[in-house]
């Protein structure tokens, strides 16, 4: 893989279990009680739509409904909520993921930013169908700030990738 | 070689679309079946215990930064707290004395009239831990749960009123639905005029009591306690105040919003009430008349 198609780069292939960490970690982060505080971003959903793009042949639509309904279960949200808008997005990431891996990361943050809020907005749907409150539109600002932290987050998660080939003695990194 | 699709190079397993559609069913069914049928519960807890220490290892920074305000509180602020504490108390126990005297003085009125005994509650003292993020309702989270004693529908109150009502119960903490959460009712008694009605969450942190006739006897401040008519809530706890009345003759209703009583959306201690004993049976229902009536007590008892 390279950091973009664009790139002449090769990175070294990613390992699964570091794909899984780091979605752990966005769950950890989603569990995090922030109440009702506008713009906050779901960051499983960001995470899990970065793996989709970078790794479409290892990663997709199980891993999104598993860690939606880990999310629902977290959050206290229906069960199935978030399953449902995930398994959406992944599969749209990995449809999306020949186009999108040609551009720089500010790019493709445009490009993922629609999924996200679609995704959300599916959410919406979904629970207003149910009877539930309208929340507000506040709730919307989480993909934007979402996609801002893609840019970011296109250099730390492949940070593994770019290591040399061959380590060195003398240089330890 | 007509009709025939070249075998793939890579193995994929089952073609995208077709995987798309069958979680897309699958998360669908169990959306459905959670929302309406309520079927998955037993698999919601089990789901909650692999989330459980994940869960509390994230609501950590959330602890520390409540107690670090705590601990940083200035020692004025504590004094004068500490100051007006001790002078509620002791306005509260002139009245807890007398409170004990009317209690007796009440049993012993009962048992002249034979009538029943009012009941006598356990309560359990909770905190508050953290709102539920689910941006669609109105939850917050308990630190106890079914070890402690809590269940399911038990009513729990803070020092000024009614506040909710448990709504699910994992075995470290509870799930309490505020009265505001839109899907919340409770049934209850204006106290000047003695109506009977149906409290409704709105949903934008106010309630309102619906099916009250346009021309029902109801004033902006007036005093809104339970009836007790669900079995559930203890009667005579306050709810709320009526904060207007909008009646408009083209329409069946008035429309009430009112307040809520105990500070519903600020909070860390409640009292969570442990269940009353069953009411006694119903009366057998009359056969034809009075159909309205039974409409609107059966609105009352849900």
């Amino acid at each position: 893989m390279q950091p973009t198609n664009r790139s002449s780069r090769i990175l070294l292939p990613v390992k699964m279990w570091f794909v899984y960490l780091t979605l752990f970690a966005a769950l950890f982060l989603n569990y995090i009680p922030t109440g009702h505080l506008p713009a906050v971003p779901d960051f499983v959903a960001l995470v899990l739509a970065f793996w989709c793009v970078r790794e479409p042949l290892k990663i997709g639509i199980g891993a999104g409904f598993v860690f939606g309904l880990m999310t629902d279960i977290g959050v206290g949200a229906a069960l199935g909520q978030h399953a449902f808008a995930y398994v959406l997005l992944a599969y749209a990431a990995n449809e999306l993921s020949r186009r999108v891996l040609w551009f720089t990361p500010v790019e493709q943050a445009l490009h993922v930013l629609p999924l996200l809020f679609l995704s959300q907005a599916m959410m919406v749907v979904v629970r207003l169908l149910a009877g539930a409150e309208f929340p507000g539109w506040w709730m919307f600002f989480g993909s934007f700030v979402a996609a801002l932290l893609w840019i970011p987050l296109h250099y730390v998660l492949l940070l593994p990738q770019h290591r040399p080939v061959d380590r060195d003695e003398n240089r330890p990194i | 070689m007509v009709g025939h699709s070249p075998p793939p190079f890579f193995k994929r397993g089952p073609a995208p679309r077709v995987k798309l559609a069958f979680f897309l069913v699958l998360s669908l069914s169990i959306l459905i079946s959670d929302i309406n049928l309520r079927y998955l519960e037993a698999f919601r807890q089990g789901l909650s215990v692999l989330a459980y220490p994940l869960q509390m290892a994230a609501a950590t920074p959330a602890d520390f930064v409540r107690n670090a305000s705590n601990y940083f509180a200035s020692l004025v602020r504590l004094q004068i707290e500490n100051k007006d504490l001790k002078a509620m108390q002791l306005e509260g126990a002139e009245r807890m004395l007398r409170l004990e005297q009317v209690e007796q003085e009440n049993a012993r009125l009962r048992a002249l009239l034979e009538s029943r005994p009012r009941q006598q509650v356990r309560s359990i003292v909770a905190e508050i831990m953290y709102t539920a993020k689910d941006p669609f309702s109105r939850k917050v989270v308990l630190d106890k749960g079914a070890q402690a004693g809590i269940e399911p529908g038990q009513a729990v109150v803070d020092d000024a009123g009614v506040i909710g009502q448990i709504t699910r119960v994992f075995p470290m903490q509870s799930e309490l639905t505020l009265l505001t959460d839109k899907d919340q009712a409770i049934p209850v008694l204006l106290v000047r005029s003695g109506l009977r009605a149906v409290l409704f969450g709105s949903g934008d942190g106010l309630m309102e009591l619906r099916y009250l006739a346009a021309n029902a006897d109801v004033q902006p401040g007036d005093k809104v306690v339970t009836s007790g008519l669900d079995g559930l809530f203890l009667p005579g706890l306050p709810v709320a105040t009526v904060a207007r009345v909008e009646r408009d003759q083209a329409q069946t209703f008035a429309r009430i919003p009112c307040l809520p009583a105990a500070g519903v959306e600020s909070f860390t201690h409640v009292l969570v009430l442990g269940n009353r004993e069953a009411l006694p049976p119903r009366p057998p229902e009359p056969v034809v008349i009075n159909k309205g009536k039974g409409r609107k007590a059966r609105a009352a008892k849900e």
